[in-house]
């Protein structure tokens, strides 16, 4: 087997504010090439902190306090300012969540596809307008002048974020991010979302690292899962594996919360009081794990 | 049917117009377009529809907040489509609703002991404050929240704690109609779980009508026994749960279904309904 | 009936602390606020606080320096002017018109633009297109040119002051306050509010109005700094209260003739004039950031 494309080992994260409250507790997981890794969990598991952390954005009041972050064999966290920009810019790129505040509103859709393409790629203005207009194409735009002669506020929410998937897979990067990407996509629009960045994927041999909190939508487009809660890893492998027979009681009670129309009596039963106090004692021994050697 | 509490037909709600602020507009565009609904005496209708349907604003429409340009309401057998404010205020008492950001519904500036205590003063569901303060206890209660959350300020609170104040605010009136508006949305599967939890218990002993507007499929099944569903301000189908679900009839309700995505594995999910793609065309 | 434990850990600790505590911790109110306090007393104190007659005169003792410098005299902290009246009396009895300025013209200003643009947001239609065009229209007219018709017409004195501010600014209050009212307005708790079955004037005064404070007592903190400079300005130009008053823009005005021989007459208004506005403009800087965090959470 190849190295894989992404290794993040044991990374770990504090927030400053908080008082060195833990955000990530030893994260491990890995993205091989072509692979579409899912990463799950509810809102403050530390999924969008582990992703900028891979993206060299985490916020001023975050700290990473261990671990590393392979992507190709080299480790981002020991690269030079200038080095890391240069794997960011070319190799590793973002789809983010809300398409309606990613784009700028007072550019056109034309200006803000071509920026990227022309510091990153040299292109000329007119060169960069063509790539442009492909790419649209490529994202299944059937017609890409008046998209490109738009404003992002003369576009619907599905087209947006097709602009942004042709902005991110667009510079033919070896990695793509996808925060939460249909989350705010009506559920129609989601599935044609959903299958587009797939062919992407599929025809650029791109791997993907897919943060959501929807059981349901990595289900569809991830081959393997990492599932978070509060920042610790408590489950991770093959998607089939995952949800068809889960080992960690916090991946069952998910599922058992997840209403499903196929089950009417799903999504009714909240998790159990002694489930949570079960994890809260696993991520405190963890915690206690972490403080130890400096006792020592 | 003698079972219906709230009837509305061929109700038609124009753009930009909220009862009683603005002048009447003739030509403004529809967004309902003669909408049929009628919900029971204890019955838990969805009503389901993507961004534009017009789901929230039918909501609002129910509850008179929304002036209909065409159309009728009834309630309890009278006619109330037509009622000014003041003969609407003793209605207002049997109709609350729920909505779904609790943030921006619960008054920033008030504690949660004000917003639960003046609804009940202003319609005399107790004499004094201090009584008004024993029913509100009560029903802080009954949600599960502490009573110490009299004296909090909405920001203090969690989301899924927000939305228990929410629940408690429509239902300490006790009404007899309850409209719940995306209450879920926002929330965590597993505080999803205990809201979804806590509305079908209180609609159960309180034997409320409960109109639960949705996107989400998958919640309106697991508590709506009939549901609706409305694309770009009609109805499209509508009928008991186990029904619709298994075998729709209308084709956009297939598509609906098909595009929810459920926490299984299916190679061929993806490629189904490739044909129909609009949105590069949008 | 199970109490359901949050799944995630964001239940809440202590009680954080109350408006009026928050307000008392910040340097800026406690620091600005205990400046204008200050002024306050000596405005209202001013007859017992004063070590002499502000009009006072005595040739013998003109153009004192101020203590601490040579030729000064006891008893005369700042100096004296050109005509021998002690500076730090004609100063706190000064405190009096800047004060009562900066409290009336400033409160009217913002109790009148605020109704109008309370009413604007929330009934929309007719009324706030009447009172929009009101206020455009007011706005046309240059401010100076107003004030100096004003004071023309009213006479000289603190009532033509005080007209003359409120008559221009509360403008400034109303296109505010109805904006914020209009954005307040669409929020879900006013919508809740309407379902329960409140009143329109509840609804407005009850709801809306705290949500819109914060954003008004700033305003009004500024306005007052306002206040108190266009006063000096027009007392500066002799179109303030009758010369016998003593007013920081008068001194400035005679302190500007004098500025080479006797330079403290024209600097101690200037600094009190300097400190009072940075003092209003500090309690509103604080003011906002105390009262705003309960909407930023």
């Amino acid at each position: 087997m190849n190295a894989p494309r992404l290794a993040v080992r044991d990374l770990s994260a504090v927030s400053l504010r908080d008082g060195n409250r833990p955000i990530l507790r030893g994260v491990s997981l890995s993205v091989d090439i072509g692979e579409v890794h899912g990463i799950v969990g509810e809102s403050g598991a530390g999924k969008s902190t582990l992703a900028k952390a891979i993206l060299g954005i985490i916020p001023s009041q975050v700290k990473l306090t261990g671990g590393s972050i392979e992507f190709e064999g080299r480790d981002l966290l020991t690269l030079s300012p200038r080095a890391l920009r240069a794997v960011l810019g070319r190799d590793i790129a973002l789809v983010p969540q809300d398409p309606s505040t990613a784009l700028n509103p007072s550019r056109r859709i034309d200006a803000q596809l071509t920026d990227g393409l022309r510091r990153k790629r040299g292109l000329s203005v007119r060169q960069a307008r063509r790539r442009a207009r492909a790419l649209l194409e490529e994202v299944q735009i059937r017609d890409p002048e008046r998209v490109l002669t738009s404003y992002p506020h003369q576009l619907s929410g599905g087209m947006r974020q097709r602009v942004l998937i042709a902005a991110a897979f667009g510079l033919e990067p070896k990695l793509v991010i996808a925060d939460e990407p249909t989350t705010a996509l009506d559920v129609t629009v989601q599935k044609q979302i959903l299958r587009l960045i797939r062919s992407l994927q599929e025809r650029h041999g791109t791997s993907v690292l897919f943060v959501s909190h929807d059981l349901g939508v990595v289900a569809k487009i991830c081959d393997r899962l990492t599932v978070l809660y509060m920042g610790r890893v408590m489950e991770q492998g093959s998607t089939a594996d995952v949800l068809t027979a889960p080992r960690h009681a916090y991946t069952k009670a998910l599922l058992a919360a997840n209403p499903r129309y196929d089950r009417p009596d799903t999504g009714l039963e909240p998790t159990s009081p002694e489930l949570i106090a079960a994890l809260r004692a696993e991520i405190a021994a963890f915690d206690a794990g972490v403080a130890e050697p400096r006792r020592g | 049917m003698a079972d219906d509490l709230l009837v509305a037909r061929g109700l038609a709600v124009s753009y930009g117009r909220s009862r009683g602020l603005l002048a009447p507009r003739q030509s403004a565009p529809r967004v309902l377009h003669g909408v049929d609904i009628r919900v029971g005496k204890g019955e838990t209708v969805g009503i389901v529809g993507e961004s534009g349907s017009g789901k929230t604003t039918l909501g609002r429409a129910l509850l008179g907040l929304v002036e209909p340009a065409a159309g009728s309401i009834f309630f309890g057998g009278s006619d109330i489509t037509a009622l000014d404010e003041r003969a609407r205020r003793p209605l207002r008492r049997r109709m609350q609703m729920i909505f779904q950001e609790p943030m921006s519904s619960l008054n920033p500036r008030h504690t949660i002991g004000r917003i639960l205590v003046e609804p009940v003063l202003l319609h005399g569901l107790a004499k004094s404050r201090a009584a008004a303060l024993t029913l509100v206890n009560g029903v802080l209660d009954r949600v599960g929240l502490p009573r110490d959350t009299v004296d909090r300020y909405s920001y203090e609170l969690s989301g899924g704690q927000r939305q228990r104040v929410g629940i408690a605010r429509a239902v300490v009136l006790q009404p007899e109609f309850v409209l719940a508006d995306e209450i879920v949305s926002g929330l965590d599967v597993s505080t999803q779980a205990q809201v979804l939890h806590l509305l079908k218990e209180l609609t159960r002993e309180m034997h409320l009508a409960l109109a639960f507007i949705s996107h989400d499929l998958s919640v309106v099944r697991s508590i709506c026994q009939r549901v609706v569903v409305m694309r770009e301000g009609r109805v499209v189908e509508e009928g008991p749960c186990e029904r619709v679900f298994a075998a729709p009839a209308a084709a956009y309700t297939r598509m609906l279904i098909d595009a929810i995505p459920l926490p299984v594995v299916d190679p061929g999910w993806l490629a189904r309904g490739a044909a129909t793609d609009t949105t590069g065309t949008r | 009936m199970k109490h359901w434990p949050p799944a995630s850990s964001t239940d809440r600790g202590p009680k954080p602390p109350s408006a009026a505590v928050r307000l008392l911790r910040d340097p800026k109110v406690v620091g600005a606020g205990g400046f204008i306090a200050l002024l306050i007393v000596l405005a209202v104190g001013a007859p017992l606080l004063a070590p002499k007659d502000p009009l006072a005169q005595s040739l013998a003792l003109a153009t004192v320096p101020p203590a601490g410098f040579p030729e000064a005299e006891p008893g005369y902290l700042f100096g004296t002017d050109g005509l021998g009246r002690d500076v730090l009396s004609r100063l706190i009895f000064g405190t009096r018109v800047s004060l009562t300025v900066a409290f009336v013209a400033a409160g009217l200003a913002c109790l009148i633009g605020s109704l109008l643009g309370l009413l604007a947001g929330f009934l929309r239609g007719a009324v706030e297109a009447l009172i929009s065009r009101l206020v455009d229209i007011w706005m046309a007219f240059p401010p100076v040119l107003l004030s100096i018709l004003l004071v023309a017409v009213l006479g000289t004195g603190l009532h033509s002051v005080i007209a003359a501010i409120v008559v221009i600014d509360w403008t400034r209050f109303c296109r505010v306050v109805r904006t914020e009212t209009m954005a307040q307005a669409q929020m879900d708790y006013v919508v809740a509010a309407r379902a329960i079955g409140f009143s329109r004037p509840a609804i407005l005064f009850r709801e809306i109005l705290p949500n819109v404070a914060p954003v008004l007592i700033v305003l009004l903190t500024l306005e007052m700094g306002i206040a108190v400079v266009v006063e000096a300005i027009l007392s500066f130009v002799g179109l303030s209260v009758s010369s016998d008053t003593p007013t920081w823009g008068g001194m400035i005005a005679e302190g500007r003739q004098i500025v080479h021989e006797a330079w403290w007459v024209l600097a101690a208004p200037l600094t009190a004039l300097f400190a009072t506005v940075v003092a209003f403009n500090q309690l509103g800087d604080g003011l906002a950031r105390s009262l705003d965090p309960v909407l930023r959470r």
